[in-house]
């Protein structure tokens, strides 16, 4: 063998595995995505049938399908501002020199790393058992009521287990990033006569954009996403007032087999996802101050 | 900000966090003390303490599910896709970092994008393209399916990472005899420790909690992982609360020890991961 074609033959070996693993399991049924959703098939028999914009016609039309991304939507909105919200508000009170903050790193931290259909079943238990039982002792007619059977109650319960799993770790992220923050730059601003607010505005916020930005993507895509919790805490109920889109899809494919008008519904929600989530990233990328 | 002041209103903020902890804390302390309580305790009193702390429940659920076997499904799947994905992204990535050129560019390019597309956009065609390939309903099809789903974020880091070391060492142990692969395993691989320890560490906590691509593609009982069980079993156990607070009990307290002693790594990883993502 000569040198190039040695060489050749290296990188063929070092490459060669991850990018088969690739093509099969992202590349091809990502093709075939988007060949089945111009197709007709019911996912079992052996016929297939080109269909044209069927499929596309038919979501244009499906009311199931419009409910389910209304509800995305206003998922996304809701969580991405509190997740944001109190995820920055935690890390700036564990930026101070509190003596426990290790210690409450850790508790806001932990419920992150438990998987989130466990933490459906666990909260399923407090909404259904513990509520009822605060209800009793306090008379309370917001614990008195069954939040995972009435329509704007799942919603709410939704977000607050959605806020509980994952505030911790956005609260990382912005630690991270505030504790970037150059001490002097700080103290300058303060000699300067700047107050806490301005010195929140004009040197904190603007330092800790490249936090923003990825805060703002994780919380858009990971809602979009949603499956896991409206699986295990709500089953997309009551009257399917929570069924997000990745549980809409789930279940026209794998409960109904319509095969081919899930892979169009997916190749719609791949297209609204990506839309949104690159215009987001460009837009903030943009307003981000190098240091 | 006070950088070091401690006074009366650091303080009532602290107190304030530590009650805000332990209000945080108490969905898992229901969860671990119900599953030490008999079914009428539960019944009458979710908030109280059991009168003895019998473990009954915890061994009929560990029959009653095969706990152990479950729990090693876990490990094998997430360890095997793990050290699977780390081995070729990080040769894969080597590669396209020291052989730059349009067939790399490529490579490179199509494996980037594709972080974008979500999985729920996959799993309709997945599902038949692993029955085709038939890996679906066992272990090592997942977790070749892991390894697929694994290497574009894996590459992507090891991709930022590698461009940041100098040619020279590997150079230098070229010139010394070593070939491609004794450059890689000897000289390279244990510079991208930092790197790995993070891949690793994403991808471990993703594949131990994963649930819906578990969900679609293994069906027999022998090759149910945590999550899997978790479901099965509080979907029959609904309302037996004391055996599904056991049950769930137990799939939360591995995870949860693996993080009290790797949270230095996991948070970091977390963090870096994030930031480069």
């Amino acid at each position: 063998m000569n040198s190039s074609n040695r060489k050749l033959w290296t990188y063929v070996v070092f490459v060669a595995p991850a990018l088969f693993f690739f093509t099969m399991i992202i590349l091809v049924p990502f093709l075939r995505a988007i060949i089945y959703s111009f197709q007709d098939w019911n996912g079992i028999s052996s016929d297939i049938a080109w269909a044209g914009w069927d499929n596309y016609a038919t979501i244009w039309k499906d009311a199931g399908f419009h409910k389910s991304f209304a509800f995305t939507l206003k998922f996304v909105l809701v969580i991405t501002i509190l997740l944001n919200v109190f995820g920055f508000l935690l890390a700036l009170v564990l930026n101070l020199s509190l003596k426990s903050r290790n210690l409450l790193r850790t508790a806001f931290f932990l419920p992150y790393v438990i998987g989130p259909v466990i933490i459906g079943f666990i909260w399923q238990f407090i909404f259904t058992n513990l509520f009822a039982e605060i209800g009793k002792a306090t008379e309370w007619s917001m614990f008195m009521k069954n939040w995972l059977s009435l329509p704007g109650y799942a919603f709410w319960s939704l977000v607050i287990v959605t806020v509980w799993h994952s505030v911790g770790y956005f609260m990382v992220i912005y630690l991270a990033a505030l504790q970037g923050v150059p001490k002097d730059l700080l103290e300058a601003a303060e000699i300067d006569g700047a107050g806490k607010w301005k010195r929140m505005q004009n040197v904190v916020l603007p330092l800790i954009r490249p936090a923003m930005t990825i805060n703002l993507f994780l919380a858009i895509s990971s809602g979009f996403k949603a499956f896991d919790l409206n699986f295990a805490l709500t089953r997309g109920g009551p009257f399917g007032t929570t069924e997000s889109i990745a549980y809409h899809i789930y279940l026209d494919a794998f409960t109904k087999n319509l095969f081919t008008l899930a892979s169009a519904k997916a190749v719609v929600f791949f297209l609204v996802l990506a839309g949104i989530t690159l215009v987001q990233v460009s837009v903030m990328k943009r307003k981000e101050v190098e240091m | 900000m006070n950088n070091g002041r401690y006074n009366i209103r650091t303080l009532g903020l602290e107190l304030l966090m530590v009650a805000l902890a332990l209000i945080f804390f108490v969905p898992l302390y229901m969860t671990f003390v119900n599953g030490f309580k008999t079914y009428n305790e539960v019944v009458t009193s979710v908030a109280a303490l059991p009168e003895v702390f019998q473990l009954e429940n915890f061994i009929t659920v560990w029959k009653q599910i095969n706990f152990f076997g479950v729990f090693m499904n876990s490990i094998i799947v997430t360890a095997v896709s793990v050290i699977g994905i780390l081995l070729i992204s990080s040769m894969a990535a080597y590669q396209l970092v020291r052989r730059p050129g349009k067939v790399s560019n490529v490579i490179f390019m199509s494996i980037l994008a594709s972080l974008i597309i979500p999985f729920q956009t996959l799993m309709v065609p997945l599902v038949k393209v692993a029955k085709d390939l038939s890996i679906i309903n066992s272990l090592h099809g997942i977790i070749m399916m892991y390894w697929g789903f694994g290497v574009p974020l894996a590459i992507f880091l090891y991709h930022g990472f590698i461009k940041g070391i100098p040619r020279e060492l590997e150079e230098a142990a070229h010139i010394d005899g070593s070939g491609t692969f004794g450059v890689f395993f000897r000289i390279l691989l244990p510079l991208l420790k930092p790197i790995t320890t993070t891949i690793a560490i994403l991808h471990s906590l993703w594949i131990w909690n994963d649930f819906l691509l578990p969900l679609i593609t293994l069906s027999s009982d022998s090759t149910r992982t945590i999550p899997l069980a978790a479901n099965i079993y509080f979907g029959q156990y609904t309302n037996e609360w004391h055996l599904a607070m056991a049950a769930l009990t137990m799939a939360v307290v591995p995870i949860i020890l693996f993080f009290l002693f790797m949270q230095r790594y996991i948070i970091q990883g977390i963090t870096s991961g994030a930031v480069k993502g």
